[in-house]
């Protein structure tokens, strides 16, 4: 293994972890609720009275990120996402990602940073188990195919 | 009649993209660059998880220790410990659909509102998964009703 010194970013990504943990701390502390986003989105799956809208308003300032973001940071921290993954890749992995964060009860955000900040040992198993899945994937994805 | 709420979750969602945003989670290319090992490695997701538990460890502690939030409102804390094959099966077909290509719901979400086709199938497949989860418990639970009646 070696070190990609010119991705690296440990400013830049340790500073958007914390605005991640302020928005999970604010989400339990003033809404009672884990900010978790496939929880979120899959419950307007299997929609209930009174328990839309609170989904709706949080998507949604969720989708104007990106706005926000490009009027408020200076351009050069501003720079097009790059998606190696073909079209079926694509496709495959969304179905994957929708099946598993339901079957399993959360993804990134609930069971990682909302679950491991509460000691879950629930979310520190899911977590282990969907990181490891995901450095096999990408090992047979790159190095062995 | 709770529509402050509303003002605050709205704000929290702002804040939680701005976050993914900036720390490089909606980079499919920077995830994977975590998640290969192998290659070059880039540590930089590390930081983001350090940095969101750093603060989330505070939160919670805090959340552990109420009944209700600052609102006033109920605190809604999982109550579910259960380490089960659900758990690890879900979680492992998650991990497999994250790297192969680089998106969790969050950052997929996000590059999907900033206008990134492939983002926006990947949402599409998604929540056809989803649904299709929802789809196999209706029917689980159906079958589970009828050979057991109450």
């Amino acid at each position: 293994m070696t070190i990609d010194w010119t991705h690296f970013t440990p400013g830049l990504s340790l500073a958007g972890g914390l605005l991640l943990g302020v928005a999970a701390a604010l989400f339990i502390l003033l809404n009672g609720r884990i900010l978790g986003i496939s929880g979120i989105v899959g419950g307007l799956l299997a929609p209930q009275r009174g328990d839309i809208a609170w989904r709706a308003a949080f998507l949604l300032g969720l989708a104007i990120a990106p706005l926000v973001f490009i009027a408020v940071m200076p351009a050069n921290l501003v720079h097009p996402p790059k998606i190696d993954a073909t079209t079926l890749e694509v496709v495959v992995a969304g179905l994957l990602v929708g099946i598993g964060t339901r079957y399993g009860a959360g993804c990134t955000s609930g069971h990682g940073v909302c679950g491991l900040s509460r000691l879950s040992p629930r979310s520190m198993v899911a977590t282990a188990a969907f990181m490891a899945a995901g450095f096999v994937t990408v090992y047979l994805v790159r190095h062995f195919f | 009649m709770h529509r402050i709420n509303r003002i605050f979750e709205f704000l929290v969602g702002l804040i939680f993209g701005l976050g993914l945003i900036l720390s490089g989670m909606t980079d499919p290319s920077k995830v994977i660059g975590f998640l290969d090992l192998s290659g070059a490695w880039d540590p930089s997701l590390a930081f983001v998880m350090g940095g969101a538990v750093l603060v989330g460890v505070f939160a919670f502690a805090i959340a552990k220790k109420r009944t209700s939030t600052f609102l006033g409102g109920a605190l809604r804390l999982p109550t579910t410990s259960q380490i089960d094959r659900r758990l690890l099966v879900g979680a492992l077909l998650f991990g497999a659909g994250w790297g192969l290509a680089g998106f969790c719901p969050g950052p997929a979400l996000v590059s999907m509102s900033a206008g990134q086709p492939k983002a926006l199938l990947f949402v599409a497949a998604m929540v056809t998964g989803m649904a299709i989860f929802e789809t196999a418990e209706r029917i689980a639970r159906r079958t589970k009703a009828t050979t057991h009646p109450a």
